[in-house]
């Protein structure tokens, strides 16, 4: 089984990247984008029998930072 | 001074050596050299120092797998038993992904790698890491990062504040940190983590040598002991 999981940068939290990419966007004279968030997509392959306890657990414990950090899973 | 301390090496680790370098003039004794695949510490260990660097190429977050390592587990246990452990730079980046110490070190606030001496003010001169120096004093301590920009909720930053947990502080803005913390300690005391770099400034050749009271402290503490 395939699933994607989503790690984004929790509301509030300052993204220094995104605004750095959000500043050459509009330097590249692209107009309306109010904000830019970076986030990151971890592809992973994983037995079929295995359990959405699981999957938390290895985002919760390694895949994303939840200090700073919300992820979303996503089977495919 | 008899005593046993450690400095861990991870691959991608760059301050190790500077840091076992310092431990050895600072206390007159040759630290153990401890690898990131250990699984287990000497039981005898009194000073665990987490070096900078780049641990494992920084890949998913700075720090995020050393933080997994074997040798981290007996690390976290050692603290737990009141063990004194230094995290400097990429190593409190690793002592926040291993939940030692709150918060998270995020990319600078402007983006660049910093690479400079800064002006660092000492919050709490009473910890067991900065018992050398005078409360509210200046030192000069050069940092050498690219993720070093604190964060943590403003519950965690007035808990930290309030319980004298902020070791130290920058005194301009070098990343973007948060109330511009530099060091944090655990609740216990027995952990600091920060991202200048007190090893590299222990002799005046080396523009300053600020940092030697940090060791010195710790030191001390551990021979009187």
């Amino acid at each position: 089984m395939k699933v994607l999981v989503h790690v984004s940068l929790k509301p509030g939290v300052l993204d220094p990247q995104g605004r750095a990419i959000h500043h050459s966007l509009e330097g590249l004279g692209f107009g309306g984008v109010s904000d830019v968030r970076v986030g990151r997509e971890i592809a992973l392959e994983v037995a079929d029998d295995t359990s959405d306890e699981a999957l938390e657990d290895m985002c919760r414990r390694l895949l994303a930072n939840t200090v700073i950090e919300n992820y979303r899973i996503e089977k495919l | 001074m008899a005593f046993t301390a450690g400095v861990i090496t991870f691959p991608g680790s760059n301050c190790d050596r500077d840091m076992a370098v310092a431990i050895r003039d600072i206390s007159g004794r040759e630290p153990l050299r401890l690898w990131h695949g250990d699984a287990d510490l000497p039981g005898n260990i009194d000073f665990i120092a987490v070096p900078g660097g780049f641990s494992y190429g920084d890949y998913l977050r700075s720090g995020a797998m050393a933080a997994n390592s074997p040798i981290m587990r007996s690390v976290i246990a050692a603290a737990d038993r009141g063990v004194p452990v230094l995290g400097v730079c990429n190593g409190f980046q690793v002592l926040t992904e291993a939940r030692l110490l709150p918060g998270a070190l995020m990319r600078n606030a402007g983006i660049h790698f910093v690479c400079r001496t800064v002006p660092l003010v000492v919050e709490n001169g009473s910890s067991l890491f900065t018992s050398r120096y005078e409360t509210g004093s200046t030192i000069q301590i050069p940092v050498a990062h690219h993720d070093g920009n604190y964060y943590a909720d403003d519950e965690t930053l007035d808990e930290l504040e309030g319980e004298g947990r902020v070791a130290f502080r920058y005194g301009e803005n070098v990343n973007g940190s948060a109330r511009q913390i530099a060091g944090v300690l655990n609740a216990k005391g027995n952990v600091l983590g920060m991202m200048p770099h007190p090893e590299r400034a222990i002799e005046d050749a080396q523009g300053s040598a600020d940092g030697r009271a940090l060791f010195e402290g710790v030191f001390e503490s551990l021979s009187v002991a």
